[in-house]
C-alpha cells in the first residue's frame, strides 16, 4: 500500500489498530447538534452575504444520460450569469458534467473564472477494473476538467478492503495533474456515520483535495448531520497536519434555507476561514434558482415567484 | 455427679466475628451477661459493614437468594433453640417463613421495582433498584426473634449491609440468629448486631455520617432527635415502612436510571 | 459574450458570519403590576403586607411586584388546600381527575410561547432552552401523569394507593415551570391537593400558572400558590397540617427541612446539590463528547443540579480533548436570554453571581489553571463567561462544591478503577455521564457509579417517564416515572 504525504491521526499505524483510533461517531448526539445549529437565525445582512456566498460555492450539475452540448451550454451561461435581470448577482463556482460534455462546458465558461467539474471513474457506481477508473480520470482532466469527482468503490469500502479505496485514491490523483480531486463518499450507502468518518480520512489520506457526500443518484444524499460529520473529520486532519480539506455536500439541498443551515454549520465547526469557494461548494442543481429567489426577496422585501427565474 | 452444662457467652457480631465489646462492659439480662455494647463498637460494626457492602451487593441476585434461604434452613435445624428464646412456636415458625418469603424476592425486586422507560427521543431507558449501603436497624423490642427478622430481612436482601441494635430487653435470641447468619454463607460484615442500651447506641447510629438509612422501628419513646441527626447526611429514615411487601425493601433501595442513546 | 456576462463576483468573506439578534417578542406576555397570593381559586392581598419586585437578571428591571407570603398567608394556604382536600377532590372519579391534568397539558402546550418568554424572562435562561426543554417537557409531565390518576392501582400491585391529603411543595429558581410541573402534575394525578412555593427570583410563571388553573377549571384550593422567601418556605415545611414536603434545592436547606420534619408523619421527598462527574474514556466519540460536555456544564448556565461540573478525562486523550473543548467554547454566546441564537444567558441573581465569582476565585487561588473564551458580557445584568479549569486536584474547593454556574472543573485519570474512584468520591449522587464506545465498559460503568441518573453517551437528558432523584446526600425519593408517584400516596 502506497504512503501518503499526510496522514491524518491513526493511519501511522498497521491497518487494523488504526481503525478505533481513526474514532467514531454518536448517531444520536451528532443528528441532534446538527438539529440545533440549524435553528440559529442570522442576520439579514448576513443572510444576503450567505445567499450570494452560496450561489459563489454552488457547482451548477447535469449528470443524466440525455445531457447535450446544448444542455450544457445552457447551463454554462446560467452558471456565469445566474440571474439576468440583476448582474450583482456572482458567477456559480463550476458546473459539473460527464466527461464527454467537459469540452462543450469548457468552451462556454472561458475567460470566467467559472470552472469545469468532471465526474470520473465509472461514476456513479464505481464498479469497474481500477486501472479503466484512472484512465477515466486522466482523460477528463486531459479534456481540459479543471476539477475531477470521483467515487471510491464502495464495494470495496464495505467488504473491509480499505486499502484498494485508498489506492484508488492515490492513483487518481496522481493521473489527473493540477487538477482538483473531490472524492465522492457516497454516504447514501455507507450505512453509518462511523464509515462517512473513516471513508472521509481515508480520502484525504489518498490525496482528496475535498470530501464530497454523494453522486446525487442515491437517497439520501447530503444531509446536515453528515456534513457535519465531514467537516469535523476535515477538523482533525487540519489539527493535527495544518492541511485544509474543502466539503462538497452533494444532492438533496434543493432549498436556500438548507444551503443557508449547511452555511452555519461550516462556520460553527470550521470557522469563517471555511466560508469559500475554496473548501466549501455545493453540488446542486435546483438550489440555484431558490437561491435567486431569496436573493431577490432580501433585495425586495416581496415573495417571489419561481416564473421569474429561468429554467436551463 | 451430674454433669454441669457448658453456658454460652453472648457476644457482639460483628465482621463475622463474635467479639465482646471493646468496652469490657456486659448486662445481665435473660439469665445471661450479655455484651454491652459501646460507641466504638458501633463504629467498628459500621466500619466492618462498609466493607463487606461491596462484596455482598456484588453478588448475584440468585445467590443472595440462595444465603437468605440458607438463613432459613439452618434455622429451621436450630429451631427448638430459638423457640426456647421465642416467646413460641408460631414465632419461630413466622420468623424462618418470612427468610424464605423474603428470599424469594431476591432476584425478583428489580423486576418488579425496576421500570423500563419509553421517553419520547431516541434513548434506551431503564431504571433498576440498587442497595442504598450501609443500613443501620433499630430492632423492635418484641417480639424478640420475628421482630428483628422481619426488619432485617428485607434490607438485606437488596444488598444492603446492616448493623442492627438487637432488643434491649430480649437480646439472647438476635445473638443466636447470629451465630446462624455466621454459618449460612452471609458474607462477613454483611449483618452485624449489637446488644446494650438502644438510649445509648441509638444516637451514635443515627449521627453516624457513614450509615445511608435507618430504621427507627426499634426506637422506645421520641424519635425526633433520632430523625435530626439522620438529616447530617440526608439518611433515608424508616418509621414504619410497609411490612411484608417489596415496598418495605424499596425503602433501602436507590434507584438508578440510565440513558443510552439509540443510534447506529 | 458580455464583460457583464463574465463577471465573476470575488468579493472577500465578510470577517463576521454574523448571527443576528433574534429576540423572541416580549408581547406575548401581558404582566400585571403586582400579583398577590394564589389561594383558593384567587389572588388575595398578602397578611405579611410584604411585596418586592421580581427583577429580570439580564437587564435588572422590574418586572413585578410580588407578594411575600407570612405565617398568616401560609396557613390560609394550607387552610383552603385542606379544604379543597376534604370537600371533593380527594372523592373526584379518578377519571375526571385524569382529565382535568390532561386539560393543565393541554393549556400548557397551546401557551409555551407565552411561558417560555416569561420564564427567560424571569429567570436568565436563554429561550432556546425555555422553548426546547422547559415548556414542552413542563406540559409532556402534566400529560404523563394525567394518564395515571386512574391508572394508581397498576402501578403498586397489591397494594391500594391512597392519596396523602395536603402536599407543601418547594422549587427552586433553575427550571421553575418545569419543577412546577415536576411536582405538581404527581401530586394532583394521586389526588393530593398542593401548596406551592416558588423560588424567591422566579416567581412569575407559577404565578401566570394561576391563570391555566383558571382555564382548566381546576377547582379553588386544589393548587394554591404563594410566594416569598425562605421564610414561607419554613412556614410551610413547619405547617401542622401538612402531610407531605417535596423540596427541590441545595442540599444545606434539605437538611433543615429534613430536621424540620423529624418527629412528624409528614412523608417527604428530595431532591438536592450534586457535583456530578462526566467520564470521558479515549474511545469515545470525542466530537459528541465534547458537546456533551458543553451540554453538561453550560446548559442553564451551568444552575443545572445534576451538571456535569467535574469532568474526568482519560489522560491519553486529555490534551485533544481540551483543545476541542476551548474550541467549542469559544463559539458559545453569551448574552440576551430573549435571544434565539443565544446558548449563555443570565446568571439566576447578583447572590448567585457572588458565590460563582468567589468560588472560581478560590480555584485560581488554589493554582488551578482557569480558561474563559473572549466574550463581551452585556453591561447591566449577571453574568458569567463558561469558565474551565484544569489541572484541578481532587481536594480543590471547585473539585469538590456545588458551583451551580457555568464553571467546569476538569481531572483526569488513567484506569476505570480510578475514574470510578475519583467520581463516587462526593458526598453527593445525584447523576454521573461515562462516554465510550465499548458496550461492556458502558454498563460496568453505569452499575459502579453511585449516582441515581446515568447519562451514557449523553448528558442532560430529562424525560417525564424517566425517574429522576439522587444517591446519598443529593436527596431521596424519585420523580418522573412510575416511581415518581410513590412520593405522593400512602398504602391502605
Amino acid at each position: 500500500m502506497a504512503q501518503a504525504p499526510a496522514l491524518p491521526h491513526g493511519f501511522e499505524l498497521p491497518l487494523l489498530p488504526r481503525l478505533p483510533k481513526i474514532g467514531s461517531i454518536d448517531q444520536v448526539a451528532i443528528e441532534e447538534r446538527a438539529a440545533t445549529l440549524a435553528k440559529r437565525s442570522i442576520k439579514r445582512e448576513s443572510k444576503l452575504f450567505a445567499l450570494e456566498l452560496a450561489v459563489r460555492m454552488t457547482d451548477l450539475t447535469t449528470l443524466e444520460g440525455s445531457d447535450t452540448p446544448g444542455k450544457v451550454a445552457a447551463l454554462a451561461s446560467k452558471a456565469i450569469r445566474p440571474d439576468p435581470v440583476d448582474p450583482t448577482i456572482p458567477s456559480v463556482a463550476a458546473v459539473c458534467v460527464y466527461p464527454n460534455l467537459v469540452p462543450h462546458a469548457l468552451e462556454r465558461v472561458e475567460g470566467t473564472g467559472v470552472k469545469v467539474a468532471s465526474v470520473a471513474t465509472a461514476f456513479p457506481s464505481g464498479q469497474s477494473p481500477t486501472d479503466i477508473k484512472v484512465e477515466d480520470a486522466r482523460r477528463a482532466a486531459e479534456l481540459g476538467a479543471h476539477e475531477i469527482d470521483m467515487v471510491i468503490d464502495r464495494g470495496a469500502f464495505l467488504s473491509g478492503n480499505y486499502a484498494k479505496v485508498y489506492d484508488e485514491v492515490r492513483q487518481v490523483k496522481e493521473a489527473i495533474g493540477d487538477a482538483h480531486l473531490k472524492v465522492i463518499l457516497e454516504t447514501g450507502e455507507l450505512g453509518t456515520y462511523d464509515n462517512v468518518r473513516r471513508a472521509s480520512l481515508l480520502a484525504i489520506a489518498g490525496g482528496a483535495d475535498f470530501v464530497k457526500t454523494s453522486t446525487g443518484k442515491i437517497n439520501p444524499a447530503a444531509t446536515l448531520p453528515v456534513t457535519l460529520v465531514m467537516l469535523e473529520a476535515v477538523r482533525d486532519v487540519f489539527e493535527e497536519t495544518g492541511k485544509r480539506i474543502g466539503v462538497k455536500p452533494a444532492g438533496g439541498i434543493r432549498r436556500a434555507k438548507q444551503a443557508v443551515q449547511h452555511l452555519v454549520v461550516v462556520n460553527e465547526t470550521l470557522g469563517p476561514e471555511w466560508l469559500t469557494p475554496d473548501l466549501f461548494r455545493f453540488g446542486a442543481s435546483s438550489l440555484l434558482n431558490d437561491l435567486l429567489l431569496q436573493i431577490r426577496k432580501e433585495k425586495t422585501g416581496r415573495y417571489q415567484s419561481p416564473d421569474y427565474f429561468t429554467l436551463d | 455427679m451430674t454433669r454441669l452444662p457448658v453456658a454460652k457467652t453472648y457476644k457482639l457480631f460483628i465482621g463475622g466475628a463474635f467479639p465482646r465489646s471493646e468496652s469490657g462492659r456486659s448486662y445481665e439480662i435473660e439469665g445471661a451477661n450479655v455484651a454491652l455494647g459501646s460507641r466504638k463498637d458501633v463504629r467498628d460494626a459500621v466500619r466492618a459493614a462498609r466493607e463487606a457492602f461491596p462484596r455482598w451487593a456484588g453478588m448475584t441476585a440468585y445467590n443472595r437468594g440462595q444465603v437468605l434461604y440458607r438463613v432459613a434452613e439452618i434455622m429451621e435445624g436450630r429451631r427448638a433453640q430459638f423457640e426456647e428464646l421465642a416467646g413460641d412456636q408460631a414465632e419461630v415458625d413466622a420468623a424462618i417463613d418470612t427468610w424464605v418469603w423474603y428470599a424469594g424476592w431476591a432476584d425478583k425486586l428489580a423486576q418488579v421495582l425496576g421500570t423500563s422507560n419509553p421517553v419520547a427521543g431516541p434513548y434506551f431507558n431503564f431504571t433498576i433498584p440498587e442497595p442504598t449501603g450501609v443500613a443501620g436497624i433499630v430492632a423492635p423490642e418484641a417480639p424478640p426473634l420475628l421482630g428483628l427478622v422481619e426488619r432485617l430481612a428485607p434490607a438485606l436482601v437488596g444488598g444492603n449491609a446492616v448493623v442492627v441494635l438487637a432488643s434491649e430487653r430480649q437480646p439472647l435470641a438476635a445473638i443466636t440468629l447470629a451465630e446462624v447468619l455466621a454459618t449460612s454463607d452471609v458474607p462477613g460484615g454483611a449483618v452485624n448486631i449489637l446488644t446494650g442500651r438502644k438510649s445509648e447506641l441509638c444516637t451514635v447510629l443515627a449521627g453516624h455520617m457513614d450509615v445511608n438509612a435507618l430504621d427507627l422501628a426499634g426506637v422506645v419513646g421520641d424519635s425526633t432527635e433520632l430523625e435530626r441527626l439522620a438529616a447530617d447526611n440526608v439518611k433515608r429514615v424508616v418509621r414504619n415502612g410497609d411490612g411484608y411487601s417489596p415496598w418495605h425493601a424499596a425503602a433501602f433501595l436507590e434507584l438508578k436510571t440510565v440513558w443510552h442513546p439509540i443510534g447506529v | 459574450m458580455t464583460e457583464i456576462d463574465k463577471k465573476q463576483d470575488r468579493s472577500p468573506v465578510p470577517s463576521a458570519f454574523d448571527y443576528a439578534p433574534a429576540p423572541e417578542s416580549r408581547d406575548v406576555v401581558a404582566l400585571e403590576d403586582r400579583y398577590g397570593l394564589f389561594i383558593g381559586g384567587e389572588f388575595v392581598e398578602p397578611r405579611s403586607g410584604e411585596l418586592h419586585p421580581s427583577v429580570s437578571p439580564s437587564s435588572e428591571e422590574e418586572l413585578a411586584e410580588v407578594a411575600y407570603a407570612g405565617p398568616e398567608d401560609v396557613d390560609m394556604a394550607v387552610g383552603a388546600a385542606r379544604a379543597a382536600f376534604e370537600n371533593g377532590w380527594s372523592s373526584w372519579p379518578a377519571g375526571e381527575r385524569a382529565k382535568i391534568i390532561y386539560r393543565i397539558a393541554r393549556i400548557l402546550q397551546e401557551r409555551a410561547r407565552e411561558f417560555a418568554v416569561l420564564e427567560s424572562l424571569d429567570g436568565g435562561k436563554p429561550i432556546r432552552e425555555s422553548r426546547d426543554v422547559d415548556l414542552p417537557l413542563a406540559a409532556a409531565h402534566f400529560f404523563y401523569y394525567a394518564g395515571w390518576a386512574d391508572k394508581l392501582e397498576y402501578a403498586f400491585p397489591n397494594r391500594t394507593p391512597r392519596p396523602l391529603g395536603v402536599a407543601a411543595q418547594i422549587i427552586p429558581w433553575n427550571f421553575p415551570m418545569l419543577m412546577l410541573a415536576w411536582k405538581v402534575a404527581p401530586a394532583l394525578a394521586a389526588g393530593n391537593t398542593v401548596v406551592l412555593k416558588p423560588a424567591e427570583t422566579t416567581p412569575l410563571t407559577a404565578l401566570l400558572f394561576a391563570d391555566v388553573l383558571r382555564q382548566a377549571e381546576v377547582p379553588p384550593g386544589v393548587v394554591n400558590i404563594v410566594t416569598g422567601d425562605g421564610r414561607a418556605g419554613s412556614e410551610l415545611v413547619k405547617h401542622p397540617d401538612v402531610d407531605k414536603v417535596a423540596f427541590t434545592g441545595s442540599t444545606e436547606v434539605g437538611k433543615e427541612i429534613q430536621r424540620a420534619v423529624a418527629g412528624t408523619k409528614k412523608k417527604l421527598t428530595l431532591e438536592l446539590g450534586g457535583k456530578a462527574a462526566n467520564v470521558i474514556f479515549d474511545d469515545a466519540p470525542l466530537d459528541q463528547a465534547v458537546e456533551g460536555i458543553v451540554n453538561g456544564i453550560y446548559f442553564n448556565q451551568g444552575h443545572v443540579c445534576c451538571a456535569g461540573s467535574r469532568l474526568l478525562v482519560q489522560e491519553s486523550i486529555y490534551d485533544q480533548t481540551i483543545k476541542k473543548l476551548k474550541r467549542r467554547m469559544s463559539n458559545l454566546r453569551v448574552g440576551d436570554p430573549l435571544d434565539k441564537n443565544t446558548d449563555i444567558g443570565a446568571i439566576n441573581s447578583k447572590a448567585q453571581l457572588e458565590r460563582i465569582q468567589e468560588l472560581v476565585r478560590s480555584g485560581e487561588e488554589e493554582g488551578a489553571d482557569v480558561f474563559q473564551p473572549e466574550c463581551r458580557l452585556p453591561e447591566k445584568g449577571w453574568w458569567f463567561a463558561p469558565t474551565v479549569f484544569t489541572n484541578v486536584a481532587q481536594s480543590y474547593r471547585i473539585a469538590q462544591e456545588e458551583i451551580f454556574g457555568p464553571v467546569l472543573s476538569v481531572l483526569t485519570f488513567r484506569t476505570p478503577d480510578e475514574a470510578i474512584e475519583k467520581a463516587n468520591n462526593t458526598p453527593y449522587g445525584l447523576a454521573a455521564g461515562v462516554w465510550t464506545e465499548k458496550g461492556s465498559r458502558i454498563l460496568s460503568m453505569a452499575q459502579r457509579l453511585r449516582a441515581g441518573v446515568v447519562w451514557a453517551n449523553t448528558y442532560n437528558r430529562f424525560d417525564p417517564t424517566s425517574p429522576f432523584g439522587g444517591y446519598k446526600e443529593s436527596g431521596f425519593g424519585r420523580e418522573g416515572g412510575l416511581h415518581g408517584l410513590e412520593a405522593y400516596v400512602r398504602f391502605d
